[in-house]
């Protein structure tokens, strides 16, 4: 396995949550990182790291998963905003759905692989943006009357929960990232952020960033 | 289970007057209504910690039917995500409230049936004559596998014409056979 480049300590920036939703959701929290990596097809060192973690996730763990404290705390999470966890999984849930279905966790590309091995290895939720189109800090909030979301044609409906930064919505809250804001080809610096609910405690948000940002740097 | 998603949130007192025209600033003196001192928040607050209770009830429960199929253990979500309401949020608490119970009648339906199949495997071992060709799966007692009780008679059709009937006993499930498959990347 190939070393981890020197003088890299993840430094969570931690988010703002909007009052309204801090209120009703005690707990909900966005902590993020940037940093400067490559993007592409993952080195072998990488896949290798994955190849592991399937073998280390059998069909027992699956079953089990959502007895786990982080794991149920997003279930919960999922209930309490309105999502069935069951129809639209959790991304702890999701991956190892798709680990069992595929017989292993497959290989996409860097930046991917990198969110697969940090929200396994940890249960945190993490997404990951072009930090170069993030204006400001990153928070959540709730949308407003009307707003737009890039790449949907009609608006976003009134009180959706978004993560965004200063100037407009970058994603839905567990769904599809806005067009443009998202990791692409040519993305020169990442933002990786980690999003916490009630149960999950701060370390493991910074646990989760550090893993995946280890093996973006990897 | 992380004991804080179970405590109670203290919320600030917030006088709400949800429509403004309708009701009057204030209360008449010595006159109290519910809407002066009814806050919404603690409602959803005390919604959320059952509903992370039940959510754990479920969790466990899926746990325990493993390898049990055709158990439905989905709550129709509300459209989020997004705030919900109290009536919102005392939907998806009930339809999880009826979930469980649904769940736990399936289960134990199932441990009727699996209890009289451990019987009749027990049956079987006693008396294999009595039993003669029939089997028991370990799916039909509730345990994961490939294994299989099977009564039948020893050394073919003589064990047949002489009734010496016995009961076989599975070696599991098959290996997987062939190559691992090559990598795609």
């Amino acid at each position: 396995m190939a070393e981890l480049p020197e003088e890299w300590e993840v430094a969570p920036e931690p988010g703002w949550i909007a009052p309204d939703l801090a209120e009703e959701f005690p707990g909900l929290s966005i902590a993020s990182t940037s940093l400067e990596s490559a993007i592409g097809r993952s080195p072998e060192a990488l896949k290798e790291r994955l190849r592991t973690l399937s073998d280390r996730i059998a069909g027992a763990q699956a079953i089990q998963l959502r007895q786990q404290p982080i794991p149920w705390a997003y279930r919960v999470f999922f209930r309490h905003i309105g999502l069935d966890p069951d129809t639209t999984r959790t991304p702890i849930e999701q991956l190892i759905f798709e680990r069992m279905h595929d017989g292993r966790f497959k290989s996409r590309n860097r930046v991917d692989d990198a969110l697969t091995l940090g929200m396994v290895e940890v249960g945190v939720a993490l997404r990951a943006f072009d930090a170069d189109r993030v204006q400001g800090g990153l928070g959540l909030r709730l949308s407003g009357e009307g707003e737009g979301f890039e790449g949907r044609v009609s608006p976003l409906p009134d009180g959706t929960i978004v993560v965004a930064d200063e100037k407009r919505a970058l994603g839905i809250l567990f769904d599809r990232t806005a067009e443009g804001r998202g990791v692409k080809r040519g993305t020169k610096r990442v933002l990786l952020a980690a999003i916490g609910v009630r149960g999950v405690p701060d370390i493991a948000l910074e646990e989760a960033l550090w893993v995946a940002g280890s093996a973006l740097r990897a | 289970m992380p004991e804080e998603l179970l405590e109670r949130i203290e919320v600030p007192e917030v006088p709400i007057a949800p429509q403004e025209d309708l009701v009057p600033p204030a209360p008449p003196e010595g006159l109290d209504t519910i809407l002066y001192d009814y806050d919404e928040r603690e409602a959803r607050a005390d919604l959320r910690r059952q509903i992370a209770v039940m959510e754990m009830a479920l969790a466990r429960l899926f746990g325990s039917a493993f390898p049990r199929k055709n158990i439905d253990f989905s709550v129709p979500g509300m459209g989020g995500p997004r705030m919900l309401s109290v009536d919102d949020l005392e939907k998806v608490r009930d339809g999880l409230a009826a979930r469980i119970q649904e769940v736990r009648v399936h289960l134990h339906d199932y441990a009727v049936v699996e209890e009289s199949n451990r019987e009749l495997i027990e049956e079987m071992l006693a008396d294999p004559a009595s039993h003669k060709w029939e089997r028991v799966f370990n799916e039909d007692i509730g345990e994961p596998g490939c294994k299989h009780w099977h009564v039948k008679p020893k050394w073919g059709v003589i064990g047949m014409l002489m009734s010496w009937w016995r009961v076989k006993i599975s070696s599991g499930c098959p290996l997987a056979e062939g190559l691992r498959p090559p990598e795609p990347d």
